[in-house]
């Protein structure tokens, strides 16, 4: 059923009317024009597809749009501030932590989201929060080691 | 070594010459100074293409470079990146020649309008036989700028010195001309003729420095754009009607439900029923709502009784290599043992499915595709469709992973049908069930070993017959006098009948099936014989290469000798690929009551010539190594018959951060040694060299990949 759904994305307020049933992913990727998410299992078992909802990390491939009401969604392409990176993003970039590049976004939306949490994490702490996300080219160790260093650059902010 | 050359490497044959030709070519481009170089410019695949008497590159040009009137310098190439990182370490040569900084080049890769024709990304050949013809012409454009600089600045030649894109007189250094100065107003074009003179290990301030990777600004920002993020005005995304088997055919469909909901555009031509709509979550629901039956054949094989189908069906071996007499190696040997070693169907699984979008305008056609080969595809479609080559234009995106799975182009061609059927522009992008039903996976295959050791330790026959999993690391590079090798059947070109689906390389093909089974037959005679391992590689190796890789991964790792099984889960493993050597180590720990391995340490040495770049192999190395413990220890498909029963995530399992080992690489850095392949060596050894550490952690031998918990209890029993 049609709705109006309005929401916050990347702190700007927005009003779509979609099929409230329809995912979140998609409403993004295609009626918003943001594709920094990506699709990659269609039933989160991948992780490509997070955002952060409140701040939170959400497997957008599964949640229907109509759950975002009123809330603040946040994509990777959110994630910079006036053009400043955020230093999981540095990080990502210093520890040469991809390859392909497609479970990026995914990724440092997870870490952003666990790192809320967990500011100071340990290394076990790191792979077990970012065991569900699947990264396909093992850029693994690296993605640890950017969490790890963003993490102290980040001083629990 | 025959299976490394470029042509033997090739995964179609599909050959289209570039419609651009050199006439096409000046009248595109604009103005600047360029220098048009192919493939076979350069010595190493010269040779190759007298020995192979085929040719796999075109003889006008397949690449070039420019130096623009902004003095910025650009390398056209059909390459693409697909994470490998050659974007980078190709604009590291360039830069490294050019004398530019890194930051003034520019990579167009895999555009089929811009750049010449090019076979395809695979192989691990972009540095190999690429990069020395991009080296050249990046000296030749050097040189040329070198002699307009002569002639601007009234200096003779031998008294300029280029940097950071300026030239300068050495003796008046502010007497200079900058690159752009120069190529304003100019049109030079200059065909590589013959080998320019490439700068010396010595004079590298580029090449061999570790850098970072020039798109991954791009990639951390959402920015980056892959075929899927390709969005048109008046787009429709498309949902293809599947069968539920490979093999099965359909009987009666029912569209109509589909038909009803609100913008749903239902197409059928053939064989082709699609759904389409202006998202793609509407498209998959009213594909759901399709009602279509099929005959689907009974399923006469499945994952387990696949390799007696296999042997049954198996063709003649052709020998690969032979030396000696078996039967003198036999009598020599006063141990021979015999195995048997099998590995299972694996998925490509890159977390990018196959995506193409396609927009006809009159009689022109744009593919924006994930694609390996972007020339296939143009290829494909002229094929197909019959559009003119030069009519048919093919970008390529970033790929979200490829590991040869991205070859075929199906989804490409599939893109292109539905926007003639449509008459709009058309997105096909694959949902992950579709990526595992229709990826082409690598072979199971068979490795049958016979071999035999003298009372001295030294390995005196060699018997050694791979079905199906292709040549590719198939040849022992051990010292043994009696020895053949004979390879039945293709990696994946094979008779219908033989495989239940489509196979097709994966990263490194044939070589992980046949290191694992060389190097854990290795490890059974080094036991039998009562030597380490170590030692018994060492005893029975003369190539220094191979002994230098191993004793570099033994220092680094800390091996001690013993005899397996010695309880510490220590392995060791090494191989050839790609013209890269590497030598592997590993310590694991065996679960005996789950039979759960956990992989603690990886040492991997590797010697792959002069490094590019050395972050990016290093990079390489480590991928290499985290996506091997899947196929080592998870990743198989089941099936039965066309039906496939793993189709996602949730039962194929890749490998994820709760299982990383502590992981250091090591790299022989041989400046003075041609660069060899980077993308696919260090996996090789994976399989071996966990098997091996299994073995000396509990003492049981695995014989089939992968080596899930299940085999592995049921091996304890076995003893």
């Amino acid at each position: 059923m049609k709705e109006i759904i309005q929401f916050k994305l990347n702190k700007k307020p927005v009003k779509v009317t979609v099929d409230s049933d329809r995912m979140l992913l998609w409403v993004l990727r295609t009626d918003l024009g943001l594709t920094g998410a990506k699709y990659g299992c269609g039933e989160g078992y991948c992780g490509s597809c997070t955002v952060l909802i409140d701040k939170r990390a959400v497997r957008s491939c599964i949640l229907p749009v109509k759950n975002v009401k009123g809330k603040e969604v946040t994509t990777i392409e959110g994630l910079a501030k006036n053009g400043v990176l955020h230093p999981l993003q540095k990080a990502f970039i210093a520890h040469d932590a991809l390859q392909c590049g497609y479970c990026t976004p995914g990724m440092i939306l997870r870490a952003y989201s666990f790192l809320q949490k967990t500011p100071k994490p340990t290394h076990s702490d790191i792979i077990k929060n970012l065991d569900g996300n699947l990264c396909r080219c093992g850029s693994h160790n690296r993605i640890v080691q950017a969490i790890q260093s963003a993490a102290k650059e980040m001083k629990g902010e | 070594m025959k299976e490394d050359e470029y042509c033997e490497l090739d995964f179609e044959e599909n050959i289209l010459q570039s419609p651009i030709n050199r006439r096409e070519f000046l009248k595109i481009t604009a103005g600047g100074i360029f220098v048009l170089f192919t493939l076979g410019d350069t010595s190493v695949l010269a040779q190759q293409r007298r020995s192979s008497g085929r040719s796999g590159t075109p003889s006008d040009f397949n690449a070039y470079l420019r130096i623009g009137e902004d003095g910025r310098v650009t390398c056209f190439t059909g390459k693409i990146e697909m994470g490998q990182g050659i974007v980078t370490s190709l604009a590291q040569m360039l830069a490294e020649e050019l004398d530019v900084s890194l930051e003034t080049v520019d990579m167009v890769m895999g555009d089929t309008n811009l750049c010449p024709w090019d076979r395809g990304t695979f192989g691990s050949m972009t540095t190999r036989f690429f990069g020395p013809p991009l080296r050249a012409a990046g000296a030749e454009a050097r040189g040329v700028l070198m002699e307009l600089a002569a002639e601007y600045l009234e200096v003779p030649k031998d008294r300029l010195i280029a940097k950071n894109g300026v030239i300068s007189d050495k003796s008046k250094p502010q007497n200079q001309v900058t690159y752009a100065q120069l190529a304003k107003g100019k049109k030079i074009t200059r065909r590589l003729k013959k080998e320019a003179q490439l700068k010396k290990a010595s004079e590298f301030t580029v090449i061999g420095k570790p850098v970072k990777r020039t798109d991954a600004l791009e990639k951390v920002t959402g920015k980056a754009q892959y075929a899927g993020d390709v969005q048109l005005p008046g787009m429709l995304y498309a949902c293809i009607l599947r069968p539920p088997a490979h093999g099965a055919t359909l009987k009666k469909v029912d569209t109509a439900p589909a038909q009803k909901i609100n913008g749903v555009q239902v197409v059928q031509d053939g064989d082709l029923i699609a759904v389409l709509h202006k998202y793609p979550d509407v498209a998959e629901r009213a594909l759901a709502q399709i009602k279509a039956d099929y005959d689907v054949p009974p399923a006469k094989v499945d994952d387990k009784t696949i390799f007696q189908h296999l042997l049954n069906t198996a063709p003649r071996g052709s020998t690969a290599a032979e030396g000696g007499s078996l039967k003198n190696g036999e009598s020599q040997s006063s141990i021979t043992v015999e195995e048997t070693y099998l590995n299972s169907y694996v998925a490509h699984a890159p977390i990018e499915p196959h995506t193409a979008v396609a927009k006809i305008e009159g009689n022109k056609i744009t593919i924006w595709a994930s694609t390996q080969s972007p020339f296939g595809l143009q290829s494909a479609v002229t094929n197909t469709l019959g559009f003119s080559a030069e009519n048919v234009h093919v970008l390529t995106p970033f790929v979200g992973g490829g590991f040869g799975g991205k070859n075929y182009n199906q989804q490409g061609v599939e893109a292109a049908r539905l926007a003639k059927l449509t008459g709009k522009p058309v997105q096909v992008a694959w949902s992950r069930k579709e990526e595992f039903t229709y990826d082409p996976f690598r072979p199971a295959a068979i490795v049958k070993i016979k071999s035999g050791v003298t009372e001295s330790g030294k390995l005196a026959l060699w018997d050694y017959h791979v079905y199906f999993a292709g040549s590719r690391g198939a040849q022992q590079f051990y010292e043994i006098p009696h020895h053949l090798t004979a390879v039945h059947g293709s990696g994946w070109r094979s008779t219908p009948g033989t495989h239940p689906f489509r196979t097709g390389p994966w990263r490194a093909p044939a070589n992980n099936t046949n290191t694992f089974a060389r190097e854990s037959h290795i490890d059974t005679m080094a036991e039998k014989a009562g030597i380490d391992p170590l030692e018994f590689r060492l005893k029975n190796l003369t190539d220094q290469k191979m002994v230098r890789v191993l004793k570099t991964a033994a220092k680094k790792f800390g091996w001690t000798p013993s005899k397996a099984p010695s309880g510490r889960g220590y392995g060791i493993a090494c191989g050839i690929d790609s013209g890269t050597y590497v030598a592997t180590m590993a310590e694991v720990e065996v679960n005996k009551k789950t039979g759960h391995v956990q992989v603690k340490r990886i040492i991997c040495a590797q010697d792959m010539g002069l490094v590019i770049n050395l972050e990016g192999a290093r990079l390489q190395m480590e991928g290499c190594i985290i996506m091997g413990l899947g196929y080592a220890l998870t990743e198989e498909i089941h099936f039965e018959g066309g039906k496939i029963l793993d189709l996602n995530f949730d039962t194929y399992e890749i490998t994820r951060f709760s299982w990383l080992p502590k992981i250091e690489t090591v790299l022989i850095d041989d400046k003075n040694a041609p660069a060899q392949g980077g993308g696919e060596p260090a996996i090789v050894t994976m399989g071996g060299v966990i098997a091996n550490a299994i073995y000396d952690a509990i003492g049981v031998r695995l014989l089939q990949l992968p080596m899930t918990p299940e085999r592995i209890k049921e091996q304890m029993i076995k003893g």
